[in-house]
C-alpha cells in the first residue's frame, strides 16, 4: 500500500513534468471515453424521454388486438376480435380489471367548409376516457346515451381542429362531414402532444355503436384493460387469453390468433432497443480504447527507454524490481485514468450540448453513473493491460546497464 | 586485535565478452577493508577501478570469486536482497552525480527513504537535516539543473548518507569539480571518517589519494600496491 501511494505520487509528478506529452499520450483514451459518454448520454436521454411518455401507459395496462398477417396465415382468415369476444373478456376479468373496446373507422377525410383533415376516427365507449385518462377541454365526452340513440356526435383533438381552422373554444356546436354523414362536435380533448413522433391530438372519437354501424361486416375491436392490482397483470392476462381462445375455438397446441401487449412489455422493448444500441457503441468504443491503449503502451515504452538512466539510479538507491514495476504500471494507469476523467468531462459536455441541436431530438442527455464507472473501469483496465509490458521492461533492467545507458 | 572486515574480496574477477574474445577487466582481486577505514583506489584509466567499485556496491556481479559484505555472501543473495543492501548498507556517490533530473534536491535526498518505506513527513525531516549538514539548507527546492556541480555533488553525498549506510563508496566524486569544491567535498569526507564512517573512494588525483588513510593501486585489473602492506605487492 505504501508503495502504491508513493507510485501514485511519483506518477502525478511525472505527468505534471510532461503535461503536453501526457495529454497526447492519453489522447486515444480521451477520445474513446469522450465519444462513449456522449453517445451513451444521448441514448439514455432518449430512453428516459420515451419511458416518461409511457408513464400514461402504466404497468397495469394490457391491450388486446387482432393478430397481424403471419398468425392469420396459419388460420386462413384474419381473425377479428368481436364485440362478443370483448364481452367474454369482460366476464373473464370481472373483479380484477376494467376494460373498454374501441373500433377504428375507415373512410374519407373529415371536412369543414373548404378545409379537411386526415385524422383517425375511432368508435369508443364512455369508459375509454377513464381508462386512457383523457380529459375534456371544452364541452363533454360522448356518453352511453349517444350510443344507444346512435347520435352522430364527435369529440375531437386539437390538431384536427387546427387543420379545419376551427378555434378550440368555438368548436362545440359545429357540424363536420365524415363519410357522407354530418357529425356534431360535442367536446374538445385536452392537448396531449406527440408520442413516438405520432401526433396524439389528430384524433376524433365517436360513440362505439355509431362507428360499428359504419361497416357492413362485424367490426374488429381493440380491447384496453386496466388491471386494478399491478401484481395481477399476469393472472388477468391468462384469463383474457383463455377466454379468447375459447371464443375462437383454438385447441391446445395451436397459437393465439390475437396479440396482447402490456406496459411491462413496452418498457422491456425500449430497454432491448437501447440495450442493443449501447452494446453496439460499446463495441466501437472497446476498439477505440484498444487503439488508445496501444498508443499508451508505445509512449510508455519510449519513456522507459528515455528514463533508463533514472531507472538505474533508482535501482542503485535500492529500488526492487517490484517497486519499479509498480511505479511504471501505476504511471500508465494514472495516465489512462486522467484521460478517462478528461474524456468523461468532455463527453458529458458534448452530450448535454449537442442534444438540443439535434432536430427532432426532444430528450435531454442523461449521463448514468454506471457509464462513468464503466469508463473509469475500462481506462484502468487499459492502463494495466498496456502498462504491464513497459513496466516489466523497466523492472528487468540491470542496475549497472541502466546506469551506463547514454 | 581482531578488526571486523566490512568488505572481503577473494579472487574476484570480471570478464567482458568482446566480439568473441574474453577481456578480463578484473583478474583476481583479494582485498579486505575494515570498519572506519578511509581507502583510496587509484590507478590509470581503464585499470578496472570503476568495475571494482560497482561490484563492491552490489551494482554489478563478479564473474568469479567470493564477496562477503558485512558477513553476508553477496553471491547467495537474491536480487531483492541485493537491492536491500544497496538501499540500507551502501551509499554510492558517482562522478556524474546521477541525481534524478525532474525533482528537487530535497526529493532527491528523500528518494532512497521511499524504498525503506519511511513516511512522508519523517522522510522530509531526515532529508532536510542531511542537506543542512552538507551546507545546502537554502537549496532544498532547487532542481539539479539549477545548481552548480559542487552543490549537485553535495546533494548526492546527502542522498548517500541519509540512509546511514555502513559503507560509503565514491567513484571519482571530485572528478567533475574545481579545486575549491573538491576541497569542500574532501573536508566533508574527512569529517565523516572522523565520526566513524567507512569510506572507499576512487580517484586519479594524487593529492586526494594522499589525504586518505590507505591507498590501493590497480593496474590492468590487478592490485599492484597497497599502502597497508607497505607498498608494492
Ligand atoms: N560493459 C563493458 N563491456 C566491455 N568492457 C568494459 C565494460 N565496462 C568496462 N569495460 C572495460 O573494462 C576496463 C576497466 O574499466 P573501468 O571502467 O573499470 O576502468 P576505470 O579504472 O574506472 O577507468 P577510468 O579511470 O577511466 O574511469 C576497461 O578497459 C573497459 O574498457
Ligand atoms: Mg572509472
Amino acid at each position: 500500500m505504501f508503495m502504491v501511494l508513493e507510485s501514485v505520487r511519483s506518477a502525478f509528478s511525472a505527468i505534471r513534468a510532461n503535461k503536453l506529452r501526457s495529454v497526447l499520450t492519453s489522447l486515444g483514451i480521451i477520445i474513446g471515453v469522450m465519444s462513449t459518454i456522449a453517445v451513451i448520454s444521448l441514448i439514455q436521454g432518449l430512453r428516459a424521454s420515451v419511458l416518461s411518455e409511457f408513464e400514461g401507459f402504466g404497468a397495469n395496462q394490457v391491450v388486446v388486438f387482432p393478430s397481424p398477417s403471419d398468425a392469420a396465415a396459419s388460420y386462413g382468415l384474419p381473425q377479428n376480435i368481436t364485440v362478443d369476444d370483448y364481452e367474454a373478456v369482460l366476464d373473464a376479468i370481472d373483479g380484477f380489471a376494467e376494460a373498454t373496446a374501441q373500433v377504428s373507422v375507415w373512410g374519407d377525410r373529415i371536412r369543414f367548409g373548404e378545409e379537411s383533415s386526415g385524422a383517425s376516427v375511432t368508435g369508443v365507449y364512455p369508459e375509454q376516457y377513464i381508462i386512457n385518462d383523457l380529459s375534456i377541454a371544452y364541452g363533454r365526452p360522448t356518453v352511453a346515451g349517444d350510443g344507444t340513440a346512435r347520435n352522430p356526435v364527435m369529440v375531437v383533438g386539437q390538431s384536427l381542429l387546427e387543420d379545419l381552422e376551427i378555434a378550440p373554444d368555438e368548436a362545440v356546436g359545429k357540424y363536420v362531414e365524415f363519410n357522407g354523414d354530418w357529425y356534431l362536435i360535442v367536446g374538445v380533448l385536452e392537448k396531449i402532444g406527440a408520442v413516438f413522433g405520432q401526433d396524439q391530438d389528430n384524433v376524433a372519437y365517436v360513440p362505439f355503436e355509431v362507428a360499428a354501424q359504419q361497416s357492413a361486416v362485424e367490426p374488429s375491436v381493440v380491447i384496453f384493460v386496466n388491471v386494478f392490482e399491478t401484481d395481477n397483470v399476469p393472472f388477468v392476462l391468462s384469463r383474457i387469453k383463455q377466454a379468447l381462445r375459447l371464443q375462437h375455438g383454438i385447441s391446445g397446441d395451436m397459437p393465439d390468433d390475437f396479440q396482447t401487449f402490456t406496459g411491462d412489455q413496452a418498457i422491456a422493448q425500449i430497454d432491448t432497443i437501447t440495450g442493443v444500441l449501447t452494446a453496439v457503441f460499446g463495441g466501437v468504443v472497446a476498439i477505440s480504447l484498444l487503439v488508445g491503449g496501444i498508443g499508451i503502451m508505445n509512449i510508455m515504452l519510449v519513456s522507459v527507454t528515455e528514463r533508463t538512466r533514472e531507472i538505474g539510479i533508482c535501482k542503485a538507491l535500492g529500488a526492487t524490481r517490484a517497486q519499479i514495476l509498480l511505479q511504471f504500471l501505476i504511471e500508465a494507469v494514472v495516465l489512462c485514468l486522467v484521460g478517462g476523467v478528461i474524456g468523461i468531462l468532455l463527453g458529458s459536455a458534448i452530450g448535454l450540448g449537442i442534444a438540443p441541436l439535434i432536430p427532432g431530438f426532444e430528450a435531454q442527455a442523461v449521463i448514468p453513473l454506471w457509464a462513468i464507472a464503466l469508463a473509469l473501469g475500462f481506462s484502468t483496465g487499459v492502463g494495466v493491460i498496456f502498462g504491464i509490458l513497459p513496466a516489466a521492461k523497466a523492472a528487468s533492467l540491470d542496475p549497472i546497464d541502466a546506469l551506463r545507458y547514454e | 586485535m581482531p578488526v571486523s572486515n566490512v568488505i572481503e574480496l577473494r579472487g574476484i574477477g570480471k570478464d567482458y565478452a568482446m566480439g568473441g574474445e574474453v577481456f578480463s577487466a578484473l583478474k583476481s582481486i583479494d582485498l579486505d577493508i575494515g570498519q572506519n577505514e578511509f581507502v583510496a583506489i587509484i590507478g590509470s584509466s581503464g585499470s578496472g577501478k570503476s568495475t571494482l567499485m560497482n561490484i563492491i556496491g552490489c551494482l554489478d556481479r563478479p564473474t568469479r570469486g567470493d564477496y562477503t559484505l558485512a558477513g553476508d555472501d553477496v553471491a547467495k543473495l537474491s536480487a531483492n536482497q541485493q537491492a536491500g543492501i544497496r538501499n540500507r548498507q551502501i551509499g554510492f556517490i558517482f562522478q556524474s552525480f546521477n541525481l534524478l533530473p525532474r525533482i528537487s534536491a530535497l526529493h532527491n535526498v528523500m528518494q532512497p527513504l521511499i524504498y525503506q518505506k519511511v513516511g512522508l513527513s519523517k522522510r522530509k525531516k531526515m532529508a532536510k537535516e542531511m542537506l543542512e549538514k552538507v551546507g545546502l539548507g537554502d537549496k532544498l527546492g532547487n532542481q539539479p539543473n539549477a545548481m552548480s556541480g559542487g552543490q549537485r555533488q553535495r546533494v548526492a553525498v546527502a542522498r548517500a548518507l541519509v540512509t546511514q549506510p555502513s559503507l560509503l563508496l565514491a567513484d571519482e566524486p571530485t572528478g567533475n569539480l574545481d579545486s575549491k569544491t573538491t576541497e569542500e567535498i574532501m573536508q566533508l569526507f574527512e569529517q565523516l571518517h572522523a565520526s566513524g564512517q567507512t569510506i572507499v573512494i576512487v580517484t586519479h588525483e594524487p593529492d586526494i589519494a594522499a589525504r586518505c588513510q590507505r591507498q590501493i593501486t590497480l593496474k590492468d585489473g590487478a592490485v599492484v600496491s597497497d599502502s597497508k602492506y607497505g607498498g608494492a605487492i
